[in-house]
């Protein structure tokens, strides 16, 4: 694993984490969406939140098909899972939310998870008969 | 009239979406395995070279597709419920799923570390929501 490497991991961390977010508060502008009108939702498509987290989303793509070419999927799946403690210190230190214990304990949790995943090898060699 | 709102119904969107996200997950990294390393590709037929042998490939679009899917029963399922819970849940139990399926289809050495750690991803994913 490069410095490269990792900083695409990064990138698919933060790309998934703040497209999540963007697309949250897009639909909460948009309201509920009833199953008798999904077109409802091609018309949120124009909204600027959900553009923008589309936007990072692909950028979420590029790096992820990135890192497929590389790593395993249950390589790459939980060692870019700290996207979900930035969030978390994100709304703790710039929104100001609360955060309680079990969050921290979750947040305790994940980084365990990508340091054991990320100690280990990155890609399974295919197998030749 | 269903209630969209109630139990049944955030577990079904969520299991949509858990299953449309494994088999997206899946088929895209199938699809990677076939195309081999980008970085390589990039070095020896450019950027252009290296989107040409992605898009060129089947599984490519399948799993883009499933991706598709995935992404419209969540934003489907954000209009009805908080992302507080759609987002863990349906995240935490797609480590699960998606080890499960690497395993299975597409034969990755799923070891005890890489097993751990999507167990304690999965779990610490869940109390995020707390």
């Amino acid at each position: 694993m490069t410095p490269r490497r990792y900083l695409v991991l990064a990138l698919v961390a933060l790309a998934s984490a703040f497209g999540d977010t963007s697309l949250a508060v897009g639909m909460k502008h948009v309201g509920p969406v009833s199953l008798a009108h999904p077109d409802a939702l091609f018309e949120a498509l124009r909204t600027p939140w959900v553009m923008g987290g589309i936007l990072l989303l692909l950028i979420w793509t590029a790096c992820y098909l990135t890192a497929l070419s590389w790593a395993d999927l249950t390589f790459v799946l939980p060692a870019t899972s700290f996207g979900y403690i930035a969030v978390a210190f994100l709304s703790r230190f710039w929104l100001h939310e609360q955060i309680s214990s079990a969050r921290w304990l979750g947040i305790a949790l994940i980084t365990a998870g990508v340091g054991f995943v990320t100690r280990g090898p990155a890609y399974t060699p295919p197998k030749t008969t | 009239m269903t209630n969209l709102s109630s139990g049944p119904a955030i577990a079904g969107m969520i299991g949509a979406i858990v299953l449309t996200a494994t088999a997206g997950d899946v088929l895209l990294a199938s699809a990677m395995r076939r195309v081999g390393d980008l970085d390589h590709i990039k070095e020896h037929s450019g950027l252009r070279g290296a989107i040409g042998a992605v898009l060129c490939e089947g599984r490519f679009v399948a799993g883009i597709a499933f991706m598709a899917l995935s992404f419209f029963s969540l934003l489907f399922s954000l209009s009805h419920a908080d992302v507080s819970l759609i987002a863990p849940a349906a995240g935490s139990l797609t480590f699960v799923s998606n080890a499960v399926a690497a395993r299975l289809v597409l034969h990755e050495n799923v070891d005890r570390r890489r097993w751990l750690a999507a167990i304690f991803v999965c779990c610490g994913v869940a109390l995020l929501q707390h």
